[in-house]
């Protein structure tokens, strides 16, 4: 007896533990969409004075917005941040030093400049774009860096290129030539820092990254033995780059804002340029469309099966029909619409049209299940009150049975849509998977919708996209929750139990 | 031009509405109607729309064609395929518009005129007749409108078939579907043997461009896509199968109605997150940590390993078997379960003697729309799953499926009229049909089922 009472208490903990198992499903799949994607919600920046020079953006000296938005804007960016760190002066140097900044950092002075052409020849204080990997760098993707006070007198043999600096007694760690494989090891002495390549006692050999401002002796604990914990072949920055990014933090030039440029611009290959926009307007777009052809269709259709079709066998097999639809593999509509729509019909490849007409065919079956179902749901007194005043069959079921279906419909509807919103495989059929940088303005023009646009970032190989692709879906995920939301309100707020 | 027939046709109608509602009212004034005025207004106005919507429809296409057609003539090339067709018929447009890059040369010129002059006429014709249709529908169905006539009659036989035309709108899609996908399919087997993709082993759907080329001959074997696909299915099932079903069982026998309340959203919400949402998850997240468990664990994991793929694809359809199991074990009748407690069973014991038997059948349909819907899924394998075709049933090598075979040959850029291109449609013609042998089957046995214990 006790045994089968133990087989009854694990038979109920087995239910139990497949409800937790779905529910931390659940959980660490919203829970790791969220941790991935929140930091693309923020984007560093750079906030420098540039001297807008009218040698650079305005040489015939017009100031016609024409000309000066043909102007090299980002020139003028990477020469303030050359005059930030003059000791980068060989082009290797220069380059990675440029490589700090997006491709779009002279954006938004441009803009500004454009609209208020008396700048030119001032000094203006502008945020510019950090690149990818910068970004990413203050957003904690870099290394842990330790910093240890010298505990000797260290002596630097000079200001800057290779050096040697010799403590008084052991500051550095153990000896032998540092390679990047290993936790770097830098210096940081009057003023400047010094990457350590070889240590031999208590003398150090390295290369100069920031210029010191003397070659003067250092007192104990005036100067610090920093250490990047992670190795610089482990990271996406160099050394170097660390170092001028801490430089920059010091100096109070890096900010952190919120990302609006992710809502507002369209694709793009740069990690920090790309945004959401142009998918955003496709997908609604395409739900307009889908929702235009598939909403008088659907009801049309639920309003003749439930009220008017005689029991036939064309009836039955309109119903059969209805239901297995429901059921056919979404990209299997992918290929009805690249054979009829696309091939047979001639109609633009990659347009919200196309992509609407696929999904509201795709979404028609569950429409019409759940407009039957509302329809269903209105008792049959009211259609028979209807008509035993002398209404005709249509106009009972048109004036009073739809009305009061109006909620469910618009119910199943809204799931219809979301539904649709998330639907990828489809469109992928009929193209919208191109690279499409500029917003769709009709149902015609080429675009891409949200869930396309994550599957066409998951692919990319950038870690910055990865961010990005998280937080696409973490968009995608708050219009799901608001549509259904909005759908269970409805259902609660009109349910009417007759 | 259309917009020209567009508004004239709405205005039209517009007109056809008042006029007919305004003779209707008239007519009223000296004696009872058969329908009320509004039914005759609906009424004058479909006379115009019907006509002028229906010519419309036949009339553009059959300019668009005589035009072309007359272009084509000017060219005067005798036979001319559908590729250098289209080309051309591109070069026309471009040169109208004004934005054709070069010389168009003489015989394009003169094309384009041609088009345009045809199109031109064609489209006058079709202005004139149409608002001649349509301001003669107006007078016939002005004309009708009288105390006797039954406009309501008339009206509501046209509705019905407006409804009915869109309960059809189901019927022509699965037409749709089946003939887009079997003429493809048809022209594959002209091309490869139905026995060579049905049987065969190998997957490299390479055509060559050249005939000389290395390992030009492309292979058409679906076996190792079937073998794929099940794999990853079956994984999925092991995944699934247990969860979903204990979770429908204690929803439906122990939970509360408040637990319910609160496991059922998690349900839904599991059951909304769109599949591309899965892939990211299964091909970022949990591909790598099973590559690290196994690599831990000293085992060789390929990093789109079928495992990611077939668990990330079993939780997807927990909230599937779950529901559908959930409503078949609800269905079974309160007498059995009474009549097992009062024979002295605990719950659980009446619950694997007794419900689970009784539900049997509902369960095994259940399991089997959840099959269709995991081979028929394409996000998750897509993103996580391989593209390499391994003949293998180790869950830790890359395997691939129909989708991702489909998606990858129709995505970017296709060879026209190749083998490789169609054989996407023959691989969609199997997954259709196999999801819909197992759809219709799994609806039989539930409808059987109901009616069982209804």
């Amino acid at each position: 007896m006790r045994a089968r009472y133990r087989a009854e208490r694990r038979f109920q903990l087995y239910g139990l533990v497949a409800i937790g198992l779905t529910g931390i499903f659940l959980v660490i799949v919203l829970a790791d969409v969220l941790f991935k994607g929140l930091p693309a919600f923020t984007q560093h920046q750079f906030v420098f004075g540039v001297k807008v020079d009218a040698a650079e953006i305005d040489p015939n000296n017009t100031r016609k917005p024409d000309e000066i938005r043909a102007g090299d804007f980002q020139a003028l960016v990477r020469n303030t941040l050359r005059g930030i760190f003059p000791e980068a002066s060989d082009r290797a140097a220069r380059r990675r030093l440029d490589g700090l900044l997006s491709s779009g950092a002279g954006d938004a002075l441009r803009d500004r400049v454009v609209a208020d052409p008396s700048l030119i020849g001032q000094t203006v204080r502008v945020s510019v774009l950090t690149s990818a990997d910068a970004d990413l760098y203050f957003k904690g993707l870099g290394t842990e860096i330790t910093r240890r006070a010298g505990r000797g007198t260290a002596t630097p043999s000079d200001t800057s290129g290779s050096i040697e600096i010799a403590s008084t007694v052991t500051d550095f760690a153990s000896d032998g030539t540092l390679t990047d494989a290993e936790p770097s090891q830098l210096v940081a002495i009057n003023g400047g820092v010094v990457k350590l390549t070889e240590i031999r006692g208590n003398r150090a050999a390295g290369e100069v990254l920031l210029p010191l401002s003397s070659a003067a002796a250092a007192a104990p604990g005036s100067w610090q033995v920093v250490t990047y914990v992670t190795p610089e072949s482990n990271r996406r920055v160099g050394d170097r780059e660390v170092v001028w990014l801490e430089r920059l933090k010091e100096m109070g030039a890096v900010r952190s804002t919120f990302n609006w440029r992710f809502f507002t611009a369209g694709d793009s290959r740069e990690p920090e340029l790309a945004g959401i926009r142009g998918a955003l307007v496709g997908s609604a777009l395409t739900l307009f469309v889908t929702l235009v052809i598939c909403l008088p269709l659907g009801v049309a259709a639920a309003i003749y099966l439930e009220e008017f079709a005689v029991k036939n066998r064309v009836t039955e097999l309109i119903e059969v029909n209805i239901n297995n639809l429901a059921a056919v593999p979404s990209i299997v509509f992918g290929l009805l619409g690249l054979a009829v729509f696309l091939n047979f019909f001639g109609l633009p490849r990659s347009a919200p049209l196309v992509g609407g007409l696929v999904l509201a065919l795709l979404v028609l079956p569950t429409i019409i299940i759940a407009a039957r179902a509302a329809l269903k749901a209105v008792p049959p007194s009211i259609k028979e009150a209807a008509l035993g005043v002398g209404a005709s069959h249509q106009q009972a079921v048109f004036h009073h049975v739809l009305p009061l279906a109006v909620p469910g419909i618009l119910t199943g509807t809204i799931i219809g849509m979301a539904h649709a919103l998330g639907e990828t495989a489809p469109l992928l059929m009929i193209g919208m998977v191109a690279f499409i940088v500029e917003v769709p303005h009709g149902v015609t023009d080429a675009g891409t919708v949200l869930p396309v646009q994550i599957y066409l970032w998951s692919d990319l190989p950038e870690i910055a996209f990865q961010a990005k692709t998280a937080a696409a879906i973490i968009v995608l995920l708050v219009f799901l929750f608001v549509m259904n939301g909005i759908a269970i309100y409805l259902r609660r707020r009109f349910e009417r139990r007759w | 031009m259309s917009a020209i027939y567009l508004i004239g046709l709405a205005v039209l109608v517009a007109v056809g509405f008042l006029f007919g509602l305004a003779r209707a009212a008239a007519t009223a004034r000296s004696g009872p109607l058969h329908s009320r005025p509004p039914y005759h207004g609906v009424f004058v106005a479909l006379g115009v729309l019907v006509p002028m919507a229906a010519l419309y429809v036949i009339g553009v296409p059959v300019g668009q064609r005589l035009a072309e057609s007359q272009a084509l003539a000017a060219f005067d090339l005798g036979v001319i395929d559908d590729l250098k067709r289209s080309a051309i018929l591109r070069d026309v447009q471009a040169v109208l518009a004004g934005r054709f890059a070069g010389d168009p040369g003489e015989a394009l010129r003169r094309a384009a005129e041609t088009y345009a002059s045809v199109r031109w006429i064609a489209n006058g014709t079709l202005l004139a007749v149409g608002f001649a249709f349509g301001l003669l529908g107006l007078v016939l169905s002005l004309r009708s409108v009288s105390a006797p006539f039954r406009a309501r009659t008339h009206v509501e036989r046209f509705i019905n078939i407006v409804l009915f035309a869109s309960a059809t709108v189901a019927v022509l899609t699965t037409l749709g579907i089946v003939m887009s996908v079997l003429f493809e399919t048809l022209r594959f087997f002209e091309r490869v043997s139905p026995v060579d993709f049905l049987f065969g082993l190998q997957w490299s759907p390479q055509t060559a461009i050249r005939a000389d080329q290395v390992g030009s001959s492309g292979a058409f074997g679906i076996v190792p896509l079937v073998t794929g696909t099940l794999l990853i299915t079956a994984i999925a099932l092991l995944v699934a199968g247990p969860i979903g079903l204990f979770a429908a069982i204690y929803m439906a026998e122990y939970a509360t109605p408040r637990f319910r309340a609160f496991v059922k959203p998690i349900l839904e919400i599991l059951a909304g997150i769109p599949t591309v949402v899965l892939g990211f998850f299964a091909a970022l997240t949990v591909a790598p940590s099973i590559r690290g468990w196994g690599q831990a664990l000293g085992l060789d994991v390929a990093s789109e390993s079928a495992l990611a793929a077939g668990v990330v694809m079993g939780m997807m359809i927990i909230p599937f078997i779950s529901s559908l199991s959930d409503d078949v074990i609800n269905a079974v009748p309160q007498s059995l379960r009474d009549g097992s407690y009062a024979m002295g069973a605990t719950r659980s014991e009446t619950i694997k003697k007794v419900i689970l038997p009784a539900a049997f059948a509902g369960i095994v349909s259940a399991f089997m729309l959840a099959i269709s819907r995991a081979v028929g899924e394409t996000m998750i394998v897509v993103m996580a799953a391989g593209l390499a075709a391994n003949l293998t049933f180790n869950p830790l090598e890359a395997v691939t499926t129909f989708t991702v075979q489909i998606k990858t040959i129709l995505v970017g850029d296709q060879e026209f009229e190749s083998a490789k291109t169609l054989s996407a449609f023959a691989l969609g013609f199997v997954l259709f049909f196999f999801t819909l042998t197992l759809n219709v089957i799994a609806l039989q046995v539930v409808k059987r089922y109901r009616e069982q214990y209804d």
